[in-house]
């Protein structure tokens, strides 16, 4: 194994050595490298295996941009697939592995798809895949399924935090290269708040890849004394290792910072990541240009690079990316990169420019072969030579590595995310950055400035412009002077005739020049079906490098200029954002919070199994020993009720306080029934409806005072609820003088109820609770003994004599507990949701079940609350045309089966004896069912054509999913004590 | 959508903190308004592209409701308005 890297020069620390592995092997880099400039050092060219046709491939860039070197980083949980190795920083202990090769990087069986290549064109899946049809799913999706693709995702938990936070700034710079820099250092200058952010892990951008000098410095100490004084000014926030990766509305600018995806050892007081939203008063988008790969055959061989990138490993990493390099151009980068390799001691075998003329400096002893073109290169795991072809004579000329240089493309993707497309420049020969307003402006060559120095000297300019258009005194800065800069021009070539290989554009996506050809020929020519076509664009990179020349080649093909042809569409996210960033701390319980009960300590000691209902987590049932199924539990806790007294918890119920000398009125508006004349002391149960005249909600509303009154809402429409009532207020009614405030979580809130419920609960209250000073629908406070005040209402959900006890959140498991003590020796008995169903089926109390968003007050039995007499409420208007008051709406009744052992379940549908199940014979369905331990047989409540006018006949229950057909006898929804004397006891 | 709402009464918010329930155009009828009226107000909404004046909830601030007047194409915002004040006004704006 041969060492490229240099003795000296570059920004990596050589003290400072790092050993990290690839593929299992060993390998030492410094600290300043990137994996990328890492592997080169140790001859390590080959990194990976094309997507579609397993083609050996290497590093082709120096950056973000990378299409090819993109490897599995770090290990089980912390396996991340695609990370680009020109953008990992290297660490101790790094270890990354290459993707999509079977057994091993250097012999891959995929390989054989490349034999093939000839057939595997462009929409070569969906044309030769698409028959028989079984054969998709089965044999070729799974084929293709391993044969392509990226790295694979790891299905463990991510160990790491994440987080999210807010930034904001006078003016936001993307991008710390030379036009970001200065135009910071303007800004800040002048008094700006200035967050300055770069991807990279450290800011300079092109200036850490030159050999220039700047103001006097050479470039990569000037980079160091500006940053200095950057680091110095209080008002400007430095972001190295941030990727700006989207720019919405109203100046907002998403970006991620990763915080410790360097570090070897993650800090568990730090997140890996943090998502940034950056609201920017204005912003400079100094990003860059890209250079352009060119398009020759066989231009896709480990070694091939970008004339930047060779320049940049060698200048920046001290990393020479061969032995023996050529280059291949069509500018001044090609030269620059010939120059600087020639003077760090490495031969530069040819330069071939496919210009006739040239005015680059030629370094001395290099050949230089004008109008020369490359037609196909040599070389398995890495390039051992090129071919050339000058007027017809073709030549091979030995090198190990390849430096092409296909001119300039300026970055322009954040600017055109909000709908605006880079515009074509003919004198250029690239898309520009749209005009999107003064608020946002490229500067440099983001902004199609070529030379170094007018970069610097632009990014000056834009941010003390960007500082004096937000009202800062204008503050003058030197644009330093630059020495052996040189002219990156270029002219045109997007396509180098006569390949004797595939000529790739995109490497990602293995599409090579042929592809854009066939796509045109079967008519999808316009960019964005050429893209979808060839998939020439897609995946993790998006056509960074390649897609200028998709255009440019597209419109050679038909004749026309670029501009004609247009771009695809720019979406965030400029590069990949993790999910975790994206999540931040929003994951499992964090995301979804469980809401607990102030009396699920109370129920949790009392053998409670819990069920989630919406965010919450209610008792369901509870076991006691000896109990071997949940519905054991439920038939005792339902008989405790009805035959001694029970104790459940309703906490959850939404509870609203109303205030206010309007209240009264609101509630008579708010509520289909009366509420006007509700005496102070009572509660009264209530139904909402919609403006369409459906119900929307139930529940009981208590006047505690003149202008006080508090409602409970069932558990999940409690939000909903408020929500509805606060646009009333606000919309309908701003008159009514009524406030509103939700206190779910302020009480703990008990339903006592069973025959000896008053006996119980009158040994834990001072008051006289009896059916005199109490009577049905009493509410009242009262003071515990002990001296706690609480809030007493004597409501039932279970036809049984019950109230329901409120008191502060804290005190609810001490007064449960009071409860259970004082009622031992009358049997209480907790209770859970099921028990509680079980309590109102049997009773034809409705819940949500029935009240589906279809059901009139009429159809559920409640048609006497429609207080029509009341002037206005909501849903009165609309409650009384044709169709809500049709005979044959399905109505609410009750089933029990005939043979009184059969059971059916809710959502069976009621058909007539004899009758064929279909829509058409549908008589209606089973909403509620359950199992009546009070009568010792199934009972259900049902939603039934005309159903009160069908009590006694019979029907079936016919239940298609469970294969089920039980015939069952309408009758009354009020299974048990129809004449409620119980509740008046 | 815009990304950033001027609240009146909060102030510049991310729009995360509200929750959108539609056009603010229709009129709640008066209870004794013709039944096609009545329906046109339940069900019919027009569709608009371009400048559109929606209820807007701070469910997440100050739990007023607004009335966001605003662009759905350039997606700009001319105007919040508590939608107290909005209607207090409405007759001369729709
Ligand atoms: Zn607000």
């Amino acid at each position: 194994m041969s060492s490229f890297r240099l003795d000296a020069g570059g920004l990596v620390n050589r003290s400072d050595a790092l050993s990290f592995s690839f593929d299992g092997k060993s390998f030492t880099g410094f600290s300043g490298d990137t994996l990328a400039s890492a592997l080169l050092a140790n001859d390590q060219m080959l990194v990976g295996r094309s997507f579609k046709y397993h083609r050996p491939r290497g590093v082709v860039t120096a950056g973000s941009a990378e299409p090819n070197a993109l490897v599995t980083v770090g290990a089980g949980a912390r396996a991340e697939p695609n990370a680009r190795a020109t953008m990992v920083e290297l660490h101790s202990g790094l270890s990354a592995v290459s993707q999509n090769r079977f057994p091993s990087l250097k012999h891959d069986f995929g390989a054989v798809n490349g034999l093939l290549s000839p057939f595997l064109g462009a929409g070569f899946y969906y044309k030769t895949f698409m028959w028989p049809k079984p054969f998709w799913e089965k044999v070729y999706e799974p084929l293709i399924r391993r044969a392509a693709g990226l790295g694979k995702v790891t299905l463990a938990a991510d160990p790491d935090r994440y987080e999210k936070s807010w930034a904001h700034c006078d003016l936001l710079v993307v991008g710390g290269g030379p036009a970001g820099l200065m135009a910071a250092l303007a800004a800040a200058r002048a008094g700006a708040r200035v967050i300055l952010a770069d991807e990279g892990f450290r800011f300079g951008g092109s200036m850490l890849s030159e050999t220039v000098t700047i103001g006097g410095l050479p470039a990569q100490d000037f980079v160091r004394q500006t940053i200095e004084e950057l680091a110095t000014l209080a008002n400007v926030t430095l972001m190295p290792r941030t990727t700006v990766f989207g720019w919405y509305d109203d100046m907002v600018f998403g970006a991620v910072e990763r915080v410790q995806k360097h570090v070897s050892q993650p800090s568990a007081d730090l997140p890996m990541e943090r998502l940034w939203r950056i609201v920017a008063r204005r912003a400079i988008l100094s990003s860059g240009a890209e250079e352009r790969p060119l398009v020759f055959g066989g231009n896709d061989r480990p070694g091939v690079m970008t004339a930047n990138a060779a320049r940049t490993y060698l200048n920046r990493y001290g990393v020479a990316v061969g032995s023996r390099v050529a280059v291949f151009t069509n500018g001044g980068s090609g030269y620059r990169t010939a120059s600087d390799l020639v003077a760090r001691g490495i031969e530069v075998t040819a330069i071939v420019d496919a210009r006739q003329t040239a005015q680059d400096t030629v370094p001395d002893g290099v050949r230089v072969i004008r109008n020369g073109s490359i037609i196909s290169t040599k070389g398995r795991h890495r390039l051992s030579g090129i071919i050339t072809a000058r007027s017809g004579f073709e030549e091979v000329i030995s090198c190990d590595a390849l430096a092409m240089s296909g001119g300039w493309s300026p970055i322009v993707h954040l600017m055109c995310q909000r709908g605006a497309k880079p515009v074509w420049s003919d004198e250029a020969q690239g898309f520009m950055a749209p005009d999107v307003g003064a608020g946002f402006v490229a500067a440099g060559s983001a902004a199609g400035v070529e030379r170094l120095s007018d970069c610097l000297r632009d990014g000056a300019a834009k941010g003390a412009a960007s500082a004096a258009a937000l009202g800062f005194a204008p503050y003058d800065v030197n644009t330093p002077d630059v020495e052996g800069e040189y002219d990156p021009s270029f002219a045109p070539l997007w396509y180098v005739p006569g390949a004797r290989d595939k000529a790739f554009v995109d490497f990602q996506n293995d599409v090579a020049v042929s592809d854009l050809g066939l796509s045109q020929r079967e008519g999808f020519s316009h960019i964005e079906h050429t893209k979808r076509y060839t998939t020439a664009g897609m995946a993790t990179d998006q056509g960074k490098l390649g897609n200028v020349a998709t255009i440019g080649i597209v419109a050679g093909m038909r004749g026309v200029s670029p501009a004609e042809i247009g771009t695809t569409t720019f979406r965030p996210f400029y590069t990949p954002v993790s999910f975790g960033a994206l999540a931040g701390a929003e994951r499992a319980e964090h995301l979804r919070p469980v809401r607990t009960s102030p009396l699920h300590g109370w129920a949790k000691k009392n053998g409670a199994s819990f069920v989630e209902s919406g965010l919450w987590y209610r008792s369901a049932w509870f076991v006691r020993a000896g109990e071997t199924g949940w519905r054991e539990s439920v038939d005792r806790e339902v008989r405790a009720v009805r035959e001694a007294v029970g104790i459940c918890d309703v906490s959850t119920l939404g509870k609203i306080e109303i205030f206010g000398s309007g209240a009264a009125e609101f509630l008579n508006r708010i509520y289909s029934n009366s509420f006007l004349k509700l005496p102070v002391g009572k509660a009264r149960y209530g139904l909402m409806l919609r403006e369409d005249g459906m119900v929307s909600d139930d529940g009981t509303t208590s006047r505690l005072s003149d202008s006080h009154y508090v409602m409970t809402t069932t558990t999940a429409y409690a939000g909903e609820v408020l929500a509805h009532m606060e646009f009333a207020a606000q919309t309908f009614w701003p008159d009514l003088d009524v406030r509103f405030v939700s206190t779910s979580d302020q009480w703990a809130q008990m339903s006592i109820a069973g025959p000896k419920a008053r006996v119980v609960l009158s040994r834990i209250v001072e008051d006289d609770i009896s059916a005199q000073a109490l009577p049905l629908l009493g509410a009242r406070t009262v003071t515990l003994k002990g001296g706690l005040q609480a809030r007493l209402f004597r409501i039932s959900f279970s036809g049984e004599l019950a109230f329901e006890l409120a008191v502060p959140a804290g005190y609810g498991e001490s007064v449960a507990d009071a409860l259970m003590d004082a009622g031992r020796d009358a049997g209480i008995t907790a209770y859970g949701v099921e028990a509680l169903n079980v309590l109102r089926i049997e009773k034809g109390f409705v819940t949500h079940s029935e009240l589906d968003g279809r059901t009139t007050a009429d159809d559920v039995g409640l048609g006497r609350m429609m207080a029509m007499q009341k002037p206005d409420f909501i849903g009165k208007r609309l409650s009384t045309r044709f169709g809500l008051t049709a005979a044959d709406r399905l109505q609410l009744v009750g089933l029990k089966p005939v043979e009184i052992d059969k059971e059916f379940k809710a959502g069976a549908h009621l058909l007539k004896e004899n009758a064929t199940p279909s829509m058409a014979n549908d008589q209606g369905f089973v909403s509620s069912v359950c199992h009546s331990p009070t009568l010792g047989h199934c009972i259900g409540l049902a939603m039934l054509k005309s159903g009160r006018e069908r009590l006694g006949e019979r029907i079936h229950v016919w239940d298609g999913l469970r294969g089920t057909d039980v015939v069952a006898e309408v009758c009354s929804p009020v299974f048990v004590d129809p004449d409620a004397t119980r509740l008046h006891l | 959508m815009a990304s950033l709402i001027t609240c009146p009464h909060c102030g510049v918010r991310p729009k995360e903190e509200f929750s959108i329930r539609g056009a603010a155009g229709p009129v709640r009828p008066s209870p004794s308004a013709r039944q096609e009226v009545w329906h046109a107000y339940a069900y019919v909404r027009d569709n608009p592209k371009g400048r559109y004046q929606e209820y807007w909830h701070h469910a997440g601030g100050c739990r007023r409701w607004l009335v966001v007047d605003r662009d759905n194409v350039t997606h700009a915002v001319f105007a919040v308005i508590d939608a107290t004040e909005w209607h207090k006004t409405a007759g001369s704006r729709i």
